[in-house]
């Protein structure tokens, strides 16, 4: 099979680390500092151009969140998407994910910040380091997967464009070039741009997450690529793909599936397995890869960290 | 007419329509389902109900129309068929999706509109399995015509059923649901019944 990655370097999917050797690997690292010298000196020599040093850096990135589950295979993990952008089926993304561009990729900063502007993705990743995390990803349509992505805490990068005090919430946008529509564009299934928003301290949290990498590898297409947002204790659907815009404003930005279907979306869309989908229960999940269903946690589990954000806020009215 | 009756043709119909079930459980042992298998066989099963319900009722207006006779020896197999792939589905869904248990079952059937109507649709399809037997067809005379018109209400509640669940793409759905305004506009329009009635309100 043809792989999709952006820059794929020639790789196939042949080449993608198994999983158990990944998993191993990630114990060897970690168990000292034997492991950063042998990270160091794995570097291979070509990690000198900018692009290759992305994928140097993926490849060293510590994991600094674990997660007590099996993770979800590589191929579930780049096969089975929602990204309407590229085709309304679950196949579609992995199938259309050349027709995504990520070259020249550019986000623009915009709003209530005193560093607005224009930057290039090297701009954007330069000044960060990179690390993995193991999250789990809940679908709004009742499956899960388990998801080690590399990347970089969300408020470090909304941090460099200093918000002001009226920066109450931020806003995001995927790709919509309308000289070059994506194939799921050129039908309105839904009114493009995709957007997608959080409040400033949702933003500011520490679990809130840019990936630009899976399984140490670049981000496939599919899954969002050349940068994501990945928001662990929200329905899957907020953690906004291939994003270009950032906006920072007073008000609550619109989103679009709250635009879509108010009743069925809020703008939180926080996991919370008491209140359901009108059309459908939220109280378990099908993890991708097992057959039966699993009782879903309040906050997607993360309930410690992130419960504190809402205090005082009834849940099943701003869901 | 017997309907009972053994042909080839008979036998090509059955290993044709049990096809698509056959695939999905060698797909299913070969573990070929892709990252979600269960919601897979859900759809498909879904989709293949729905299908040969349709077939089904595109039977007896292609004689009309037609004069296609022949597949009026089929329609019982087809209607079947329709039922087995409804037991599936719902077989899959209580297994899996609800693993096992009636009371979670129950509790969709109660909260969830899209299964009230699905599940609704599936009941009705009991009695016209069962009356589709010989036995009952030579006794109940005018009333199982009658009773067999719910098929148009089956298809119709599941193509509801379907179309419910959809988040936002609608194009699939349209197709089935062309399909059956066609024939639920030509059973209106063109049954010799009603066109009696209109003649005569006209008159």
């Amino acid at each position: 099979m043809a792989s999709k990655f952006d820059r794929n370097y020639g790789l196939t999917e042949n080449d993608v680390t198994d999983e158990a050797l990944f998993n191993a690997r990630r114990r060897f690292l970690r168990s000292g500092a034997l492991g950063s010298a042998v990270a160091f000196a794995s570097l291979p020599l070509w990690a000198n151009s900018s692009l290759d040093s992305l994928a140097g850096r993926l490849g060293a990135a510590k994991r600094t969140q674990e997660m007590d589950e099996k993770l979800t295979s590589y191929q579930d993990i780049t096969q089975y998407n929602n990204f309407y952008e590229l085709g309304t089926a679950k196949s579609d993304p992995h199938e259309n994910a050349k027709a995504l561009n990520t070259s020249a990729w550019t986000v623009s900063v915009e709003g209530e910040c005193a560093k607005p502007g224009t930057f290039t993705l090297e701009d954007i990743l330069k000044p960060h380091s990179f690390e993995e995390r193991i999250y789990r990803l809940r679908c709004v349509e009742a499956w899960s997967m388990v998801i080690p992505w590399t990347g970089f805490p969300l408020a470090d990068l909304l941090k460099r464009f200093e918000p002001t005090s009226k920066a109450k919430y931020v806003a995001f946008e995927t790709l919509y070039d309308k000289a070059a529509l994506l194939p799921g564009q050129k039908r309105r299934t839904i009114e493009w741009p995709y957007r997608e928003g959080l409040r400033i301290d949702e933003a500011m949290h520490p679990l809130s997450f840019i990936a630009v990498g899976l399984y140490g590898k670049p981000l496939p297409n599919q899954n969002g690529a050349p940068m994501r947002l990945v928001v662990p204790w929200k329905y899957g659907f907020k953690s906004i793909k291939s994003i270009v815009k950032i906006r920072f404003s007073e008000t609550e930005p619109e989103t679009s599936w709250n635009m879509i279907a108010p009743r069925e979306y809020g703008f939180y869309s926080n996991v919370n397995p008491n209140v359901s989908h009108p059309r459908w229960s939220q109280q378990r999940e099908r993890r991708i890869g097992e057959l039966f269903k699993v009782p879903t946690k309040l906050f997607n589990g993360y309930e410690a960290e992130v419960a504190s954000l809402y205090t005082g806020m009834d849940l099943s009215k701003y869901y | 007419m017997r309907l009972s009756k053994f042909s080839a043709v008979r036998l090509f119909a059955f290993v044709a329509m049990l096809t698509p079930g056959l695939w999905l459980i060698l797909k299913f042992i070969q573990q070929d389902l892709g990252a979600n298998p269960v919601e897979f066989l859900t759809h498909q099963t879904g989709k293949w109900t729905l299908i040969f319900l349709l077939t089904g009722l595109a039977i007896s207006p292609l004689k009309n129309i037609l004069g296609w006779k022949s597949p009026m020896k089929l329609r019982r197999m087809v209607g079947l068929y329709a039922f087995f792939y409804a037991c599936l589905h719902l077989t899959i869904y209580w297994v899996f999706d609800q693993s096992l248990s009636f009371t979670y079952v129950w509790d969709d059937i109660r909260k969830r509109p899209y299964i009230t109507i699905g599940f609704s649709a599936w009941l009705l399809l009991i009695p016209l399995a069962i009356t589709s037997a010989n036995y009952f067809r030579k006794r109940m005379g005018k009333n199982w015509i009658r009773l067999h018109k719910l098929a148009y209400l089956t298809a119709l509640l599941g193509l509801i059923h379907y179309v419910w669940l959809i988040r936002a793409d609608y194009a699939e759905t349209f197709i089935y649901a062309a399909v059956l305004f066609l024939l639920l506009g030509y059973r209106l329009i063109g049954s010799p019944k009603l066109e009696f009635k209109i003649r005569r309100s006209q008159a």
